[in-house]
């Protein structure tokens, strides 16, 4: 494993993330922290071999706890959001990697920097998420679309997209499908008719 | 093998037409001598958009050998072509361009939708971004289920194509009734345009109708 702690010390509001091993980068520092570990004769992180995007829905977390008067008292826990964004850097020249990089931003306004100035490889992986998760790069130099087409609204990898209902049959629907499939099936009494 | 298409009003003595056989003297009707040449040389149309165009490559290379059935005349452009085999998943972003192939290619016209993902969305139905079958814009003539399927199934698919087309009827009045290709309607698809959500319209009601589904809730 890579030692992560010069760039802690280097970078003061670069946090480390201890479950995922990752350094949580704030969108100001991104592009210097990023230059900074291609360049130095340490790390010589020079491929950029993946980046992807996470949704993460708000939790609200219902928990009872008990009051000294015997009374049940509910505490509600809520946990914001997230948009983040995820790059594994690998370095070619000295053999080792990954670390991982996150830039974490918000659900309702998704921006972030753009990494393609320093890794050119990461130009089409930035627009897929930008297609599919619609985060903003700030200095990419040609941001649109790469999978959907250019009328395309919607950002279909978010948690909260809603599909279009374009199918109708499906041999044995379970759970979502399930759910989905009887809005298409005939009205309760047509069938019960139809069965008698 | 019968000389005469099952559906001719064509009437001659059995035991005379096997006489003159023997001496090597064929009584046929002219339409039946039209519609063997047109089913022994069908000419795909050659793309292929997905993992199922290997197994159609492979179909027309030398083991399966396509060529035996005179389809092996895979053209690269849709106006030398009769037969658009689908080979493979549809996305809808793909989608006006296959149409737009079929719409360039001249009548009589055949279609093959050659695996899952061709006849229904396969294992993409659930997703976003495929077609649910390619038989929801343009007109198609067989289906073939599969994943891929395999160079038999392929060629099973244009034998039933040769089967069809065999007992159309190019001649006479009756052709214009029975066969769509010489009614002399423009038989062009309508080209969807990409929508917001989705692709407008999400199919075309001429060749296509959602089904009902009758069963117990």
């Amino acid at each position: 494993m890579i030692d992560l702690a010069p760039i802690l010390a280097k970078f003061p509001p670069v946090k480390h993330d201890a479950a995922a091993n990752a350094l949580i980068v704030p969108q100001a520092l991104a592009l210097e922290v990023a230059k900074w570990l291609r360049d130095d004769p340490a790390y010589r992180m020079d491929y950029a071999s993946n980046v992807a995007g996470v949704d993460t829905l708000p939790v609200e977390k219902k928990t009872k706890v008990k009051q000294p008067d015997g009374t049940d008292k509910e505490i509600v826990t809520k946990k914001p959001g997230s948009m983040e964004v995820v790059y594994h850097l690998y370095s070619m020249a000295l053999k080792h990697g990954p670390i991982t990089i996150k830039q974490v931003t918000t659900r309702e306004n998704p921006v972030v920097t753009s990494l393609t100035p320093i890794y050119r490889g990461a130009e089409f992986q930035e627009r897929e998420a930008f297609d599919l998760y619609g985060i903003q790069f700030e200095g990419h130099p040609d941001l649109r679309r790469i999978l959907m087409w250019d009328e395309f609204k919607d950002f279909p990898m978010r948690k909260d997209y809603v599909e279009p209902d374009d199918y109708e049959y499906e041999p044995t629907p379970h759970d979502a499908v399930l759910a989905k499939a009887k809005a298409h099936y005939p009205k309760a009494s047509t069938s019960t008719e139809a069965a008698s | 093998m019968t000389l005469l298409p099952t559906n001719t009003s064509f009437a001659a003595d059995e035991g005379l037409r096997s006489e003159l056989q023997k001496a090597g003297v064929f009584v046929v009707s002219l339409e039946w001598v039209y519609n063997w040449g047109r089913k022994s040389s069908i000419w795909p149309l050659g793309f292929g958009i997905a993992c199922c165009a290997i197994e159609m490559i492979c179909t027309a290379a030398a083991r399966f050998d396509l060529s035996r059935f005179g389809a092996e005349v895979f053209r690269p452009s849709p106006r030398q072509a009769d037969l658009m085999i689908v080979a493979g998943t549809v996305t809808k972003k793909m989608a006006p361009q296959v149409i737009r192939l079929y719409n360039q290619m001249p009548e009589p016209k055949y279609v093959i939708a050659m695996g899952a993902c061709a006849i229904s969305g396969g294992p993409f139905k659930q997703g976003y971004n495929v077609l649910k079958g390619v038989d929801r814009f343009i007109p198609v003539d067989v289906h073939i289920p599969g994943c891929p399927p395999r160079p038999e199934a392929l060629l099973h698919a244009l034998m039933t194509l040769q089967r069809k087309i065999e007992n159309q009827r190019t001649l006479g009045s009756d052709a214009r009734r029975t066969n769509p290709a010489y009614r002399g309607e423009n038989r062009e698809c309508p080209i969807p345009e990409f929508g917001e959500h989705d692709l407008v319209p999400p199919y075309n009601p001429e060749v296509w109708k959602p089904h009902t589904i009758v069963r117990e809730a």
